[in-house]
């Protein structure tokens, strides 16, 4: 069978996709080194396919596992057998593989750029590679005018297709970008701990990002998860509406019939549930430091709105407005929604921080008649005051009028009534759930949406 | 054993018009060698179900196909008694005891089998691929458990039929629904998406081979553009076949902006997204 090093290695590379939330029993392990066995270790992109055939579950652990997989079956070692090339040279170089969009070519450019380019340090304990320096220095972008007009050059330049040139040189170099960022730590784990790089350097699925510290690429990559989340988790309402449609027993009823068999009740009669669509109403802090969360949170809500009879959106930073036309089916844009509402709703009265106390209470005075006994409302934020009345009056008013009222929270249980946090004050008066990535955020909805 | 290498399965699956990427061969290859089904996620239109009818026929295997949907169970998916016929059975012969009656009537005669377990019967080399799995409700997972993991159907009056040869399972999922993880252990994972330009490129000219050969190139760059755009639904495989086809019943023979105005709902689905896509490609500043 396999080597033991092999082996050895395998499993630890299953440690560390264990360690980024995948489940991998050992049953899968063993079949990962059956492939192995049974392929050989010649090619490494047959391995790669391989073990993600046989140890992933999802398309979405791939992006883990593609640099996991770069950590612990390196394309190399040490650096790269070329000559030290000038960087007017490999710039040259590097502008042709561009322009000729040859993959290979660009991989050995990335190994010698980051080789010649992206070493500091001097002492073994404090050196290292750095992905970051050797962009700074070769500067892809800088060459997308050369790229274009050497493929201009080569094609002609002329008819339809060539208007698209300009995406795909950029695509190209995003692409080198990150052979360089592989690359960098691949030669950085030559020389540190591989496990612990491959827990802390690769960046976890998006689902599992925080929305507070989520990048703006980051937060790009969840909105593309919204439809596909949607579908998901209309299929599982479509499902428990239909076990809630068989209904709970009808006492009353259950036991009026029972009259008939001298008081046995032979035949439970199950309560009749007049169909009826729920309403939705939501209310989203859009301020800078959780608007990430209400953003994605929105667009989840309006993907699922088919499955209400109504959905009122409302956006507030101090003061609050009814977003909802912003967000109606097909219009909505979802990159620019969240400057789009902060340029054109009302949202901000005397100053530019947030203020719940004031947001709500107005909610209660001006929209009051948009709660009512179908109505369940869905508040979104970090519950942060600012120091000012939390208004508590105004939570409980809508509280009473509603069916339900969940309050979402980004921020972690831990740091709920620290500092300006009113949200234990919240919490005692409405359910208050910790949503912090868009995984806690699908499970949460999944189980709270009425249906 | 339906492979030599991982070459062959690129080779062979080619033959029959079925152009596979590396990380398709390599897991089909893998399916085969370590007998495990084969679940395929990805798009609508890239080819999974194609896959299996392509695997099907470089095997010269009988192709098996359940088709999954709600509500979809037992006597649709693994066997049902013929009734009527039992009934017959019963009336035609009045004199039996009912002893031999019932030994006569719970035979294979008066079995009919479904999908399932048509599969694992039988010498014959199979196929057995169970379509859109997603669609089907959870019960119904459980019953693809026995079958999958071990080959093997328990029917209560004739015992537990085993499979002598084991089919080439494939399992397709639209991911509408997150399918279990005890189904998903049992399968190896392979996820479909859509191809590099240089292997969509030879799949139109495989699949359209009357095209001219740079407008084939540019049909699949203009694809990518719009899978690069934020599109409620993106173009797939099929779409840019269909596309290729339109184009050469309209006999044109390069791009230009009305050309692409006028087709463009061959590629998209959605009014919103023509609109979006018209205006990124300026389709307007004709």
């Amino acid at each position: 069978m396999t080597a033991p090093g092999v082996a050895e290695r395998l499993t630890s590379l299953v440690g560390a996709l264990r360690a980024h939330g995948m489940r991998i029993g050992t049953g899968e392990t063993v079949d990962a080194a059956q492939a192995m066995a049974v392929l050989g270790l010649a090619d490494r992109e047959l391995l790669r396919e391989a073990l993600a055939a046989t140890l992933l579950h999802g398309p979405a652990q791939r992006q883990v596992f593609d640099p996991v997989f770069d950590l612990y079956f390196p394309r190399g070692v040490g650096a790269p057998e070329a000559e030290h090339a000038g960087r007017d040279d490999l710039r040259d170089r590097l502008a042709a593989a561009l322009a000729a969009q040859d993959l290979a070519l660009m991989g050995q450019l990335a190994a010698e750029a980051v080789d010649g380019f992206g070493g500091y340090g001097t002492s073994p304990e404090s050196d290292g590679w750095s992905s970051y320096q050797t962009l700074e220095r070769i500067r892809p972008q800088t060459l997308f005018a050369r790229v274009r007009d050497n493929v201009r050059a080569r094609d002609g330049g002329s008819g339809f297709a060539d208007r698209l040139l300009d995406d795909e040189i950029r695509r190209r170099i995003e692409t080198f970008r990150r052979l360089v960022a592989a690359e960098a730590r691949r030669r950085v784990a030559e020389r540190r701990d591989r496990d612990e790089l491959a827990r802390r350097a690769v960046a976890p699925t998006a689902d599992r990002v925080d929305f507070l510290y989520a990048g703006k690429d980051r937060l790009a990559e969840l909105r593309r998860t919204v439809q596909p989340l949607a579908r998901k988790l209309a299929t599982r309402l479509a499902a428990r509406r239909r076990r809630a449609a068989r209904g709970s027993i009808d006492l009353r009823r259950t036991l009026r019939g029972s009259l008939s068999t001298g008081g046995v009740p032979m035949k439970p009669v199950l309560r009749r549930r007049r169909p009826m669509r729920p309403e939705l109403v939501l209310l989203c802090d859009v301020s800078g430091s959780v608007s990430g969360f209400s953003d994605f949170t929105m667009l989840l809500v309006q993907a699922l709105h088919d499955q209400f009879s109504k959905v009122r959106t409302f956006a507030f930073v101090n003061r609050i407005d009814e977003v909802t036309g912003f967000l109606a089916h097909g219009t909505a844009d979802p990159e620019g929604l969240g400057a789009h509402i902060r340029s054109q709703a009302t949202l901000t009265g005397w100053h530019e921080s947030s203020d719940y106390g004031v947001a709500l209470g107005e909610f209660a005075e001006r929209y009051g008649d948009a709660v009512g006994p179908r109505t369940t409302v869905f508040v979104l934020g970090d519950a942060r005051t600012n120091m000012s009345d939390p208004n508590l009056a105004a939570v409980r008013q809508v509280a009473e009028r509603a069916r339900r009222v969940y309050w979402l929270n980004p921020e972690t249980r831990a740091q709920w009534g620290t500092g300006d946090s009113a949200a234990l004050d919240y919490a005692g008066l409405v359910e208050m759930h910790e949503c912090r990535n868009a995984r806690q955020l699908g499970a949460l909805v999944a189980r709270l949406l009425p249906v | 054993m339906l492979f030599t290498s991982v070459d062959d399965v690129s080779a062979r699956l080619a033959e029959t018009g079925y152009l596979a990427s590396p990380a398709v061969a390599t897991t089909v290859f893998l399916a085969d060698r370590l007998g495990k089904p084969l679940l395929v996620e990805g798009p609508a239109g890239v080819g999974k179900t194609e896959l299996a009818k392509a695997v099907a026929e470089v095997a010269d295997a009988r192709l098996v196909r359940l088709q999954c949907y709600e509500g979809v169970d037992e006597s649709r998916a693994l066997y049902e008694w013929n009734h009527a016929k039992q009934l017959l059975r019963i009336s035609a012969g009045r004199d039996e005891t009912w002893d031999e009656a019932r030994t006569d009537i719970f035979s294979e005669e008066f079995l009919l089998p479904r999908p399932l377990l048509t599969a694992i019967r039988g010498d014959d080399p199979k196929v057995l691929l169970i379509d859109e799995t997603d669609k089907a409700d959870v019960e119904v997972e459980g019953l693809l458990l026995e079958v999958l993991s071990d080959f093997q159907i328990t029917v209560p009056e004739l015992g537990t039929v085993t499979a002598t040869r084991r089919p080439f399972v494939v399992l397709t999922s639209n991911a509408s629904r997150e399918l279990s993880e005890a189904l998903r252990r049992r399968c190896l994972f392979l996820h479909i998406g859509f191809p590099e330009e240089e292997l969509e490129r030879r799949i139109v000219r495989l699949k359209v081979p009357a095209l001219d050969e740079t407008l084939a190139a540019s049909v699949v760059r203009v694809v990518g553009a719009l899978r690069a755009m934020d599109l409620r639904k993106v173009p797939s495989v099929a779409e840019t076949i269909d596309w290729a086809r339109t184009l050469l019943a309209l006999g044109a023979d390069t791009l230009d902006e009305s050309v692409v105005r006028d087709t463009l709902g061959v590629l998209l689905k959605h009014q919103d997204d023509v609109l979006k896509a018209a205006a990124k490609l300026d389709l307007d500043a004709v």
